[in-house]
């Protein structure tokens, strides 16, 4: 044991996540999502769940699996658009959704993470965002926001080791290293589980203190939404 | 009698200078990317953690992890770099941007955009609009003059939701580019056999500086 946070599996590195929970979900729209956590909690039986993510999910995949199974009570998130289920389910009534801008949405997950409990920002002022919130006057007119925390955070990394320290592959970062912060217990599923000391040090992206739990993950689809190659690959 | 998507394209790009950095926007704005000339030497941002986004990727370099924020592959040019999502955000909100390029709704001589939602009807999310028209140090709109009822959406205040206020730099249509002053849009440039009449709300344009 000592400093390793290794779990065999999803199923076990989720265990007390319960119904009514806040759970934080890595990843835009479906690139660097964490697939296995994800198909895990399609299997458990929990209901009531705020969920904090970008897109929940896009374009049918992704935590559209959980939403359609109506565990998604209220959710967090920018961006609707390329998710028709959750649209669906906004108009309808099912589930609760609170739109913040997405740099708004970024900042409270980091400030969730580094002990700051709201901040003020410009973005949002003189629009349907604001309502509601404090406004102060600075350079410019800016509005109270505040901090994002979670119960559980579910991130999926290119590489990390026992401990917890992780590298992410290019755009797949986004949202996971702040939601790893942000969250009491943060689950997260690599493609390459390596041993202590394995990264450099310059080259880790997240340090291990902010992850509980480790786990080599399987499977990855890594669905790309919108495939378009240059004109000489054509 | 009006300008293509390519040609207003080609409009917004005439104001990137060499050594800028710039955002483009979902839908109409990917046109820019798609006609930035190879020697523009220009930083391209894209709000979902990189920068130096170049082109689309050939067979060999695809990877599902190198998206924009359309969620499309792309690929990158030399010098680019990588990092999370507050940091993105830190660019735009800082005011490191030069330019951002989104597409619009409405957009009003008070310089106010809107093009997130349309109440009952569409909720796409603002994403990060919202951020992007309060942090660039210009906004550009890049849209259709008239919407798909034949209305100019170039109005004296918009109906929509905002996005922002008192936000928007300058507005390339197909017909037209047009700078907002908080009273009226002043007429930078028209299209090939434009004329003031075609613009609808006539009274809001003032002719050439």
């Amino acid at each position: 044991m000592g400093l390793s946070k290794v779990c065999k599996n999803a199923e076990q590195a989720l265990t007390g996540i319960k119904s009514g929970m806040i759970l934080m979900s890595g990843g835009f729209g479906l690139c660097g999502i964490a697939e296995n956590c994800i198909d895990a909690l399609e299997q458990m039986d929990i209901k009531d769940l705020t969920v904090i993510s970008n897109n929940i999910g896009n374009s049918g995949r992704g935590l559209v699996k959980i939403l359609i199974q109506k565990k998604i009570k209220r959710a967090i998130c920018s961006y609707v658009g390329g998710n028709p289920d959750l649209e669906k389910q906004i108009f309808a009534k099912e589930v609760e959704v609170e739109l913040s801008p997405q740099g708004t949405f970024a900042e409270r997950i980091r400030a969730g993470g580094m002990g700051i409990r709201a901040f003020f920002t410009p973005t949002g002022h003189g629009t349907l965002v604001a309502e509601g919130k404090e406004v102060r006057e600075f350079d410019k007119p800016c509005i109270m926001e505040t901090a994002l925390t979670a119960d559980f955070a579910i991130i999926k990394a290119q590489k990390g080791d026992h401990y917890g320290n992780l590298w992410f592959k290019e755009t797949a970062r986004n949202f996971s290293p702040l939601m790893a912060m942000a969250a009491k217990t943060t689950v997260v599923e690599v493609e390459e589980l390596l041993p202590i000391g394995s990264l450099p040090p310059e080259d880790i992206h997240l340090p291990g203190i902010f992850v509980q739990k480790i786990f080599q993950g399987a499977n990855y689809k890594n669905d790309i939404e919108f495939l378009i190659l240059s004109k000489e690959a054509k | 009698m009006s300008w293509t998507k390519e040609q207003m394209a080609l409009e917004v790009i005439s104001y990137f200078k060499d050594g800028q950095s710039i955002n483009l926007g979902i839908g109409m704005p990917t046109v820019v990317a798609e006609l930035l000339p190879p020697t523009l030497e220009v930083m391209v941002h894209s709000e979902n953690g990189v920068l130096g986004v170049s082109g689309r990727p050939s067979q060999e370099t695809l990877s599902p992890t190198l998206i924009n924020a359309g969620k499309e592959t792309i690929s990158i040019r030399p010098g680019a770099s990588f990092f999370d999502s507050a940091l993105s955000f830190g660019m735009i909100r800082g005011g490191h941007i030069d330019h951002s390029v989104l597409g619009g709704m409405e957009v009003d001589c008070q310089r106010n955009l809107a093009n997130w939602m349309i109440p009952g009807q569409k909720i796409t999310g603002m994403g990060g609009a919202m951020d992007l028209v309060n942090g660039s140090k210009n906004v550009i709109i890049m849209m259709t003059h008239q919407n798909k009822k034949g209305e100019s959406k170039l109005v004296g205040q918009c109906v929509l939701p905002l996005t922002g206020a008192n936000v928007v730099d300058l507005v390339v249509t197909d017909l037209g580019i047009f700078r907002p002053n908080g009273k009226r849009f002043i007429i930078e440039k028209l299209a090939p056999g434009v004329e003031m009449k075609n613009l609808g709300n006539e009274a809001l344009f003032s002719g050439t500086k």
